[in-house]
Parts: structure tokens; C-alpha cells; sequence
């Protein structure tokens, strides 16, 4: 029996040591009734066999890795430099526990910390906590941490439609026994008043967007209300970091940083905000200390916040988080560095600056010009999106677009395209030729 | 043993990365929009090994000794899992993909609900909650949205023995119910009486109760049929913590003793690593009465297997989903290992684990 050590002996002498006769003894208390149910589960493998079946299935699947992928809406391929796995696959990181006892968890809480300060980089804000599960939870406790700054005495959430439409979603199933009120807001709407607890954003947001943020900063505050910023931290390698527009709370998913696309997750969600909303906001925090000779260490600090202390009147619910994703981030970070994450985001935004002004010119297809963005942009097609992504995956080996009638009833027939540095020129090239083909 | 921080061993003009060259014309960017400095750390990528190695030999875990820690269960990461996890078809997979293209890891999702379903004696599960808290609030959100759909909007005390884990009280209190604590009897099982009484006190108010079975103090509750009785009597449902779900595999099954809903964690009960602190994952398994409320999308089949084709998969929502959890489908990356673990044990080996 694969990872199980114990030999008959040794259960024999647990046994005695117990005193008992039968491991059946100890589960008297099982009501007799529903004890050892037969469970129909395949018989089972061993690891060769493992493997195949394993082996089999990731291959009937066509990934970003067997053709070019135009894909993003939220998930970026991005590229992974091999000194993240390395080490990711330390056991002494991965098979280790949540760093309650600060003591023999000092590996994990040093990178944690320098996790957050890196976090503080980017965003240009104060503090970071050690992570979420996702960008979309992230934002929902974002809007948490906002009601709860104005102490439950606001109740209204306003959102741009332009904010990833399943982050909405999460905002909502997160928040549907509170009894906030929540709605699409975009400049130039009334009713940001003094009921609002904050106002949420993104950047770049779900079209790919950029824009100078000020004007929201100044329309929030003018209400009293938070400006919480959903960012794209690949982005912030060349774009001006919300913190300097002004924002109270910036989060994001963190997936672009070291983390594979993985159908999804695990991804990392992360939370900055400013130093006077540190005991109202969710998650832990690791901090720096000294021990009793002096030394330098880091602890899990200001834990009266959180459920173990605070029990219902925690700021959230959230424990197990994502520390090794989190890992990840940091060490992509320091990895890529001051220099690096600046030439990965100016990768991705000059050659989607390239591939949109190629598909301007198809005739069929037109490119929806809305002023800046940073390597996400909006293309109508001549036809359903959805015929367009076939044909290209079919005849071409090509993951095209994400379509926009998804979500907005507006933009059908509108495709979302996502160029990263995983993109070279003949790529692009490339998806030009295909699409030149559909609009023949 | 102490090791400087990243920013501390940092040198100007050094990068562990190189990228390629820009192939194609630059175009311009708004002035107002380009930051000035990125003040991140700039190292070599041997300064980037050395570091986090050195930090990694400050850690205790699971591959460097024994590690006896009840109720988060810490068990062996089985390095078969680790390789699978990685297969490029897997890693490179995009959530957005049309479905035809990712059959694979569909297949793979609706088998473990399945596996999950059998093992917990449950009629449905959804895979999206990404640990035991999101579970929780999961579980928690579908027992509220079961009693509103009812017409029932009276309901919102939840009961909470005085033994549970904290993040019990503070997922009920994120869902808007109140939190009523139930007292431990003299042997660490929930007190009988006090149940009773605050059955008596509060039934038509009761959405449910939280139970970790084993509890926190490692006992099987011994009476956990009487209590299921108790709470269902008024009207109330039984949810499931199953962070000790381990010593219950293939010994009884939680939805068999009466529970209508709990949440599994991976990373405790399927061997998957904790990661220290995280990626977990905490499924959800629902009995018939709640299985509309899942969080969605799942993965149904809608083509069964046949001598001439394969089965193939799709994504649904539950028909009155509470809605999603997180964006996209879970933890993916955690469900494999998940899935390839249970199948190297089958049902005798998963029993042994127990």
C-alpha cells in the first residue's frame, strides 16, 4: 500500500500499546448502521498506471502550449522563467504547513513578507496582506473592508460594468446577506452620495482600457466613498501605480507572476491598501520583529482581526490562503526585478499595439478605438465569435479570442484578443493570415 | 540562522531574466500614464536560488520530519502528484478555451465530483471553493438560500459548538446570520441538553448547525444521529466541517450520519500539499435537498460512454446556485493531485489511510 509505512507488526504493537484488540474496536462509536460503507471507486492504479492515465488526459486536451493563444479575459499566458519551479519544488516550501509557529516557519514567513513589500512596489500603496485565494475574492473583500471602514453605516456598492464580469459575480454571491446595494456606475453617472462605501474599478479594465484614474480618486472621495482599484500587476511594470492616482484599496489577480494558466487556478489574489485601513482589512499579515537575543524575525501579526481571535466579528473568514502562489509572485518578482517586469509589460503592450494595428487593416474586421490601452483590445468580426474561434483552432492551431456577447448583449459579435510576450511577430503575422481568411 | 532580505542582497543593473528582444515597432505610450520607478529588488538568478534555498532550510515540514498536527492533517505529498500536476497539457490549459479542446480536464473534474460524491455520501459536489473557509461560506450561503426559497425568510441563527474552529462563527456572520454558541459537554461532545434547549428556544429561527466530526478534540460525536434529528426536527439543517474528514474515509459516510452539506479539503484529506498556508481547495458536497444551490459552473456529462464514442463534458449551473465562489471553475492544479491520489488507493487503500 503506497504511503503507508506501517507493517502489520507495528499495528499490532499500536494496538497493544492502546489496549485493544482490533482497529475495529476503536470505531465503536461509529453507529453500526452506516460502518465500513462499500465504496464504488475504480480499482486501484499504480503510479506507472497513474501516470499513463494522467499522461492521456492532459494530451486530449489543446493548450496554450500546442499553438499560439490569443486568450486572456483574466488568465494571461505569460511566460514562467524555470527559477520559479525550482523553487516551488523545494519540499521544505511546499509540503509545509500554514506558519502558525513562527519558529520552524521562518522560510516561508520572510517570503512572505518580501512578498508584501513587492506588492507595496507595484501598487504604490502601504500595505499588502499575504494573499488571496483569487483577484475575483480579492475585490469582494475589498468591498468588504470598505463597508466595514464606514463601520456598516454605508450600504451602496457601485461598480463599472467594465470591472471582470465574474468578479462582479463573486461580489455578489460574497455579499448577498449583507444587505448592500449594489449597481453599475461609469463617469458621468449621478449617485455616488454619502450612502456609498466605495466605488470599484479596473485597470486595465475588462477591454483592456487605460486611463488616468484621478478623476475617479476625486469623484469617490468627493462622496467620502473608497476607490478600490482592480489591477493588472503584469500592467504595473510600466503603468502608473494606482496608489498615485489616489486609490484607497488595490487588488488583482496575481496569476501573470509565476503561476501557469492551470484551466484556471490555483491563481493569487492579491490586497493592498493604506496604512490607516490596516486593522479593518481581510487576511493575514506578516510582519517583522526581533526575537529575545535581538535577531530578525517575522511573525503572522495583528491576528486580533482574524476568526481565530475575533470569531464572528472577524474582518473575514479567510485562513488557508494561497502562500505558495504567493511564493511564486515573489520570487518571479525578484527574479524579473526593477528592470525585468518593465520589459515584459512593454513586450506585451507594443506588439498588441502591433497585432491591433495589423487587424485594422483586414477588411471585415474593424478594431473598436477607444482611446488607450495596454494588450488587451476590442475587434468586430464579420461573423459569430464563436465560428471565428473554430475555424482558427480547426484549420490553424490558433486559441483566438474571448467573446464579448458573453457578457455584454451590446458587444455580440465582439471579440476580446490578448497579446503577451509569449507572442512573437510571426504569431501575430500569423493570426493575421487566419483572420484574413475568415473575412475572405 | 538568519538570511538578508531579497532587497537587502539587491545590486543596480542586475536581472536573472532574459527576455527577447521587441520584434516589432514601439508604439507610444500616454505620457500620463508611464511610471517613473519600480523600486523591486535586482539580482542574479543564482542570488534568486541561493536566497530562497537558504530560506527554505528555515522551514519545518512534511518532508523533513514527522509532523503529528491533528485537525489541519498533514500527510505525506506523494511525488507522483507533483509530476502530474505539471503536465504541459494541463499547465498551459486556459480556462476560456471552448470546450471541445479541454476534454480532457473536464473528464477529470466530473470524476472526482463523482469520487467525492461516493466518498461522502452526498448526491452532488462542486468543486469551485478554493479552501475550508470558502467552503464554509459556500455551505453556509446554500443552507440560507435552501430556507429562502422555501418562503421560510424567518431563519438566520446558526449553532455553533464552543469547540469549532474559528473560521465556523466568522463564515456565518460573512453570510449576515447570527452566531449562537453551544457548549461542550464534560467528555468534549456537544452538550445534549444545551442542544436541546436551544433547539427548543430558537427552532423556528434555526438555519442549521455546524458540526466537525471528528471534532476539534479528535472524538467521533457519538450521538451525532440524535443531534442530526434534533436539528432537522425544527426545521433546520446539518452542516458537515470535514477538515477530519481523514479518519472518516471509508469508515462512514458524513451524508449517511445525516449531514446535508459539508465542505472536504483537499489539501487535508486527498494529499495534496498545504503549500505552507495554501493553495487548498474545499469542495462541497450537498444531500438532494440542496443540490440546486451549488455553486456553479459544474461539470455534467451529457454524452455517456458507448462502444462507438467517448463521453463527452459540459459545463452547467445549478439550477438556483447560491452563484460562483471565484472566478473560473476552482483549483484546478489541486484537483489533479486530488484525483490522481485517490485513484492510486482506490476504495481498500483510502479505508487503510483512515
Amino acid at each position: 500500500m503506497p504511503y503507508i509505512p506501517h507493517s502489520d507488526a507495528d499495528r499490532q504493537a499500536m494496538l497493544a500499546a492502546v489496549g485493544v484488540q482490533s482497529i475495529e474496536e476503536l470505531l465503536a462509536d461509529v453507529p453500526e448502521r452506516v460502518r465500513f460503507p462499500d465504496l464504488n471507486l475504480p480499482p486501484a492504479l499504480s503510479e506507472m498506471e497513474a501516470r499513463w492515465e494522467l499522461e492521456s488526459l492532459a494530451r486530449s486536451n489543446f493548450a496554450a502550449a500546442d499553438g499560439p493563444c490569443f486568450l486572456g479575459a483574466g488568465a494571461y499566458h505569460h511566460f514562467v522563467p524555470a527559477v520559479v519551479d525550482a523553487v516551488l519544488r523545494r519540499g521544505e516550501f511546499y509540503t509545509a504547513y500554514t506558519p502558525y509557529q513562527p519558529e520552524v516557519s521562518q522560510g516561508t514567513l520572510q517570503a512572505i513578507f518580501e512578498y508584501q513589500t513587492m506588492i507595496c512596489a507595484l501598487t504604490g500603496m502601504a500595505v499588502s496582506n499575504a494573499s488571496h485565494y483569487d483577484g475575483a475574492t480579492a475585490a469582494a473583500e475589498a468591498v468588504i473592508t470598505a463597508v466595514n471602514v464606514h463601520r456598516m453605516k454605508r450600504r451602496k456598492v457601485a461598480i463599472s460594468p467594465w470591472v471582470h464580469p465574474e468578479y462582479r459575480a463573486v461580489v455578489r454571491t460574497y455579499t448577498q446577506g449583507m444587505g448592500l446595494e449594489i449597481r453599475d456606475w461609469e463617469i458621468g453617472d449621478q449617485g455616488l452620495d454619502d450612502e456609498t462605501a466605495c466605488l470599484v474599478v479596473q485597470y486595465p479594465d475588462f477591454l483592456g482600457r487605460i486611463e488616468d484614474l484621478r478623476p475617479l480618486a476625486e469623484a469617490a472621495h468627493a462622496a467620502g466613498a473608497l476607490l478600490v482599484v482592480v489591477a493588472d500587476p503584469i500592467a504595473l511594470g510600466l503603468l502608473k501605480p494606482p496608489g498615485e492616482f489616489g486609490a484607497d484599496i488595490v487588488v488583482g489577480e496575481g496569476q501573470g507572476m509565476g503561476a501557469g494558466l492551470n484551466f484556471g487556478g490555483p491563481y493569487l489574489g492579491f490586497f493592498a491598501t493604506r496604512e490607516e485601513y490596516v486593522r479593518r482589512m481581510a487576511g493575514r499579515l506578516v510582519g517583522q520583529t526581533v526575537d529575545v537575543d535581538g535577531k530578525r524575525g517575522f511573525v503572522l501579526t495583528l491576528s486580533t482581526r482574524e476568526q481565530h481571535i475575533r470569531r464572528e466579528k472577524a474582518t473575514s473568514n479567510i485562513c488557508t490562503n494561497q502562500g505558495l502562489v504567493a511564493l511564486a509572485a515573489a520570487v518571479y518578482m525578484a527574479a524579473l526585478g526593477r528592470c525585468g517586469m518593465r520589459q515584459v509589460a512593454e513586450l506585451c503592450y507594443h506588439r498588441a499595439h502591433y497585432a491591433r494595428q495589423r487587424i485594422r487593416e483586414i477588411d471585415g474586421f474593424s478594431v473598436v478605438d477607444d482611446g488607450p490601452f495596454f494588450n488587451e483590445f476590442v475587434v468586430r468580426c464579420p461573423c459569430p465569435v464563436s465560428e471565428v474561434n473554430e475555424y482558427l483552432l480547426a484549420e490553424w492551431g490558433i486559441i483566438c479570442g474571448y467573446d464579448l456577447g458573453r457578457d455584454y448583449a451590446r458587444l455580440d459579435g465582439h471579440m476580446l484578443l490578448c497579446v503577451t510576450e509569449m507572442n512573437p511577430r510571426e504569431e501575430i503575422d500569423m493570426l493575421v493570415a487566419a483572420l484574413e481568411e475568415v473575412a475572405a | 540562522m538568519t538570511e538578508p532580505l531579497i532587497f537587502e542582497i539587491s545590486r543596480p543593473g542586475r536581472c536573472a531574466v532574459k527576455l527577447p528582444d521587441l520584434d516589432v515597432p514601439p508604439a507610444e505610450l500616454p505620457e500620463n500614464l508611464a511610471r517613473d520607478e519600480l523600486a523591486l529588488p535586482e539580482v542574479s538568478e543564482a542570488d534568486v536560488v541561493r536566497h530562497y534555498t537558504r530560506l527554505s532550510q528555515m522551514n519545518y515540514s512534511v518532508d523533513t520530519g514527522f509532523y503529528p498536527l491533528g485537525s489541519c492533517t498533514m500527510k505525506y505529498n506523494p511525488k507522483i502528484n507533483e509530476e502530474v500536476s505539471r503536465l504541459p497539457g494541463f499547465v498551459h490549459l486556459h480556462p476560456y478555451q471552448n470546450e471541445e479542446s479541454v476534454q480532457g480536464a473536464l473528464l477529470l473534474i466530473y470524476y472526482l465530483q463523482e469520487f467525492l460524491k461516493e466518498i461522502g455520501g452526498f448526491a452532488g459536489v462542486s468543486l469551485q471553493p478554493a479552501a475550508g473557509a470558502q467552503g464554509e461560506l459556500t455551505g453556509v450561503l446554500m443552507m440560507r438560500a435552501y430556507h429562502l426559497d422555501r418562503g421560510d425568510a424567518a431563519r438566520d441563527v446558526i449553532l455553533v459548538p464552543d469547540s469549532a474552529h474559528g473560521t465556523n462563527p466568522a463564515s456565518t456572520s460573512m453570510s449576515g446570520l447570527r452566531v449562537l454558541e453551544v457548549p461542550s459537554d464534560l467528555r468534549g461532545n456537544v452538550d445534549m441538553g444545551a442542544l436541546e434547549a436551544a433547539c427548543g428556544e430558537h427552532g423556528d429561527r434555526l438555519v442549521g448547525l455546524m458540526l466537525t466530526n471528528p471534532n476539534t478534540l479528535g472524538l467521533f460525536e457519538e450521538r451525532v444521529e440524535e443531534i442530526a434529528a434534533l436539528v432537522h426536527d425544527c426545521g433546520g439543517l446539518m452542516y458537515g466541517d470535514g477538515a477530519n474528514m481523514n479518519a472518516l474515509l471509508g469508515i462512514a459516510r458524513p451524508g449517511d450520519l445525516g449531514f446535508d452539506v459539508l465542505h472536504y479539503n483537499l489539501h487535508k484529506t486527498f494529499g495534496t500539499p498545504h503549500g505552507g498556508g495554501g493553495p487548498g481547495s474545499g469542495p462541497v458536497g450537498a444531500a438532494p435537498s440542496l443540490v440546486d444551490f451549488l455553486p456553479g459552473p459544474v461539470v455534467a456529462m451529457d454524452e455517456e460512454w458507448s462502444e462507438e464514442s467517448l463521453p463527452h463534458f459540459t459545463f452547467v449551473s445549478p439550477q438556483k446556485s447560491i452563484g460562483r465562489v471565484k472566478a473560473f471553475y476552482g483549483h484546478f492544479g489541486v484537483m489533479v493531485r486530488a484525483y490522481t491520489y485517490i485513484r492510486m488507493l482506490g476504495a481498500d487503500g483510502l479505508r487503510r489511510v483512515a
